[in-house]
């Protein structure tokens, strides 16, 4: 093993890291909003992939620019989500945390289903792409492309959001209702507006990752649920509650996942994530910038 | 003097007993091996869920990592028969204790954890054992192990063809995981465990050893989901890690009891008297087409059950409240 392909496999590794941070990072927002673990978030990246896919067989739009659409097409759907299901499962008297963990696994089975009826447990691939395949040489390091732009739309998305929340009203309010979504009420702020807001962004974000993901990963059903579980250490990794942790848990398992994939069979790569994490919460419960 | 609480332990006594008769001369009547063969799965998603329902539905543990404890016990029992000759009655009890001593063992880190980091240990856990399994050659990665087959015998606890041994062991598995929820949840530890369920911080003031009431909660349940997936192992005779092991399986074994009534006695074997024979049917019946709509009316039914009914559906038998008789 050569230190170069030690730097070669980092480098890979940093630039999945960011796109993982990016799936993840709708998550811990609306679990930071309002404490609720999506379980069908892996089935809006499939969808998202898909919506990405038939944009691109039907009107040879290509990824890059069907992302800020399937992003739009996302941010309505994960707000229906919220109006129609999770809406009512918060409300739930007893046992709110098993009715919000299974609505949302209900909704995720759904939604494979869905997938399945109308688009066959066939794997698909977007074929041709302005990036698909192709690399950057940096001083004798190659980078793929497509993970290259994945990488700087995660850092732009993750920019975006933190001004978003800092320095717009709308942002604030979401912080305000997720200190205390009773009080908000008497300032005027309508908690259910806001809440719709939230998992319309949270699955705006995980839109644009699974545009971007669908240049380089086949794309069928079950998809979501390799991702999903991914996202769920990532979040909880980072801390729940905090959207910088999400970003900072996305580059830990990337480059943790590299690593492994060094030294153990490709086929455990996982493990080491998953360890890291058992490791980090073992010394810190609240993982990593967890703030509760 | 009776208590309402002791009066109403001894009519679920008396109901289960009952119920566990009735349930034992059905196959008598009912022949068809396809009915025959949902009501052995109904029974073990019952067991299973029951035996889920002590760790996290009294003692407030949310496991979604059950499918260890489950493929641990298919495991044992198969490689200890197909490996060394050991007969699997052995093999189950093997594997129970096996599962109660690794449960023990791993909630001695990750009981310190709370609500979804310890949810999300348990399926990081569970999915560490499984991608090993899948690239441990002598244990048939990725593949699986298959139990040889060599003509109906009692020892070795297979049959060919007749579903009906198969059935009454599931039955006396589902009698036993809820004569011991029932046993438990009037002994000290049910008042822990609730206590602990409830408020852990107010609890450990109160004397409750909170660590080790999650234990004993966590090795019970691991021996019993342990024997359940020994009991499938020879139920199917053929084992792989994905479909023994995988997370989905453990959001299944969960199911029945949160749809039925978490924390409840009754609520994980109605949720699996419902969800079960729903399951198959939908998917044998719609589901041939290989086009998802068994997933679909599936899905669309948690989410109606779990919004409409977040108690359980148990919740729909509950006496009427009587306020003046206190």
């Amino acid at each position: 093993m050569t230190a170069e392909t030690i730097i070669q496999s980092l480098a890979s590794g940093l630039l999945m890291g960011l796109l993982y941070g990016l799936i993840a990072v709708g998550l811990a927002l609306i679990f930071g909003l309002m404490d609720v673990v999506n379980f069908a978030h892996g089935e809006f990246l499939m969808i998202a992939m898909y919506a990405t896919f038939f944009l691109f067989a039907f009107f040879a739009i290509d990824p890059l620019l069907a992302a800020p659409l399937v992003a739009a097409a996302l941010f309505v759907f994960g707000a229906l989500v919220y109006l129609l299901i999770v809406r009512f499962a918060v409300r739930a008297k007893a046992n709110a945390g098993m009715v919000q963990i299974f609505s949302t696994f209900g909704l995720a089975i759904v939604m494979r289903g869905v997938a399945q009826f109308f688009f066959t447990p066939d794997y698909r691939s977007v074929t041709h792409s302005w990036l698909g395949g192709k690399t950057v040489s940096l001083g004798g390091i190659f980078l793929p492309q497509p993970q290259l732009i994945g990488a700087a739309v995660a850092m732009a998305a993750f920019g975006g959001l933190y001004f978003f929340i800092n320095r717009t009203d709308f942002g604030r309010a979401l912080e305000a209702t997720r200190e205390d979504a009773g009080a908000v009420a008497l300032v005027g702020i309508d908690k259910n507006k806001v809440f719709a807001l939230g998992w319309g962004l949270g699955a705006a974000l995980v839109g644009l990752a699974g545009a971007i993901m669908s240049i380089f990963f086949y794309i069928y059903p079950d998809v979501g649920a390799s991702f999903a579980l991914i996202a769920y250490v990532t979040v909880a990794l980072g801390g729940f509650g905090s959207v910088f942790g999400a970003f900072a848990g996305g580059i830990i398992v990337g480059l943790v996942e590299a690593s492994t994939a060094l030294m153990l069979p490709p086929s455990l790569k996982s493990v080491g994530i998953y360890a890291v994490y058992l490791l980090v919460v073992f010394v810190r419960p609240r993982g990593l910038f967890g703030s509760m | 003097m009776d208590t309402d609480f002791a009066k109403r332990r001894r009519r679920d006594l008396i109901v289960a007993f009952c119920l566990a008769a009735i349930a034992a001369v059905v196959p008598l009547f009912v022949k068809d091996v396809y009915v025959q063969n949902i009501m052995v799965l109904t029974l073990m998603y019952g067991a299973l869920s029951q035996s889920w329902n002590i760790l996290s539905g009294y003692c407030g543990q949310i496991s979604l990592g059950h499918a260890l404890y489950f493929g641990l016990g298919a495991y044992t029992t198969t490689i200890l028969f197909t490996k060394f000759g050991v007969l699997p009655w052995f093999g189950m009890i093997g594997g129970g204790v096996i599962s109660a001593v690794i449960a023990m063992a791993l909630g001695y880190p990750c009981f310190r954890l709370r609500g979804h980091y310890f949810a999300i240990a348990t399926i990081v856990i569970a999915e560490i054992a499984l991608l090993l399994i899948q690239n441990w050659e002598w244990a048939g990665a990725a593949l699986g192990i298959t139990i040889p087959m060599s003509g109906d015998s009692w020892l070795k606890f297979q049959f060919a063809r007749s579903k009906l041994p198969y059935f009454y062991f599931a039955l006396g598995l589902v009698c036993v995981a809820w004569f011991v929820t029932w046993w438990l949840e009037d002994s000290k530890w049910g008042y822990w465990w609730r206590a602990v369920k409830d408020n852990p911080d107010a609890a450990e003031s109160l004397g409750v050893v909170v660590f080790n009431s999650k234990m004993g909660a966590a090795a019970v349940s691991a021996f019993l989901t342990a024997i359940g997936g020994a009991f499938y192992a020879q139920f199917v005779s053929y084992i792989d890690p994905e479909s023994v092991m995988g997370f989905q399986f453990s959001l299944l074994m969960a199911l029945p009891a949160v749809l039925g009534g978490i924390g409840t006695l009754w609520g994980p074997m109605l949720g699996a008297v419902i969800l079960i024979p729903l399951t198959e049917l939908t998917r044998s019946f719609i589901g041939g087409s290989g086009r998802g709509v068994d997933l679909i009316v599936y899905g669309g039914l948690i989410i109606a059950i779990s919004l409409a009914r977040p108690q359980g559906l148990v919740s729909l038998f509950a006496p009427k409240r009587k306020e003046a008789t206190r």
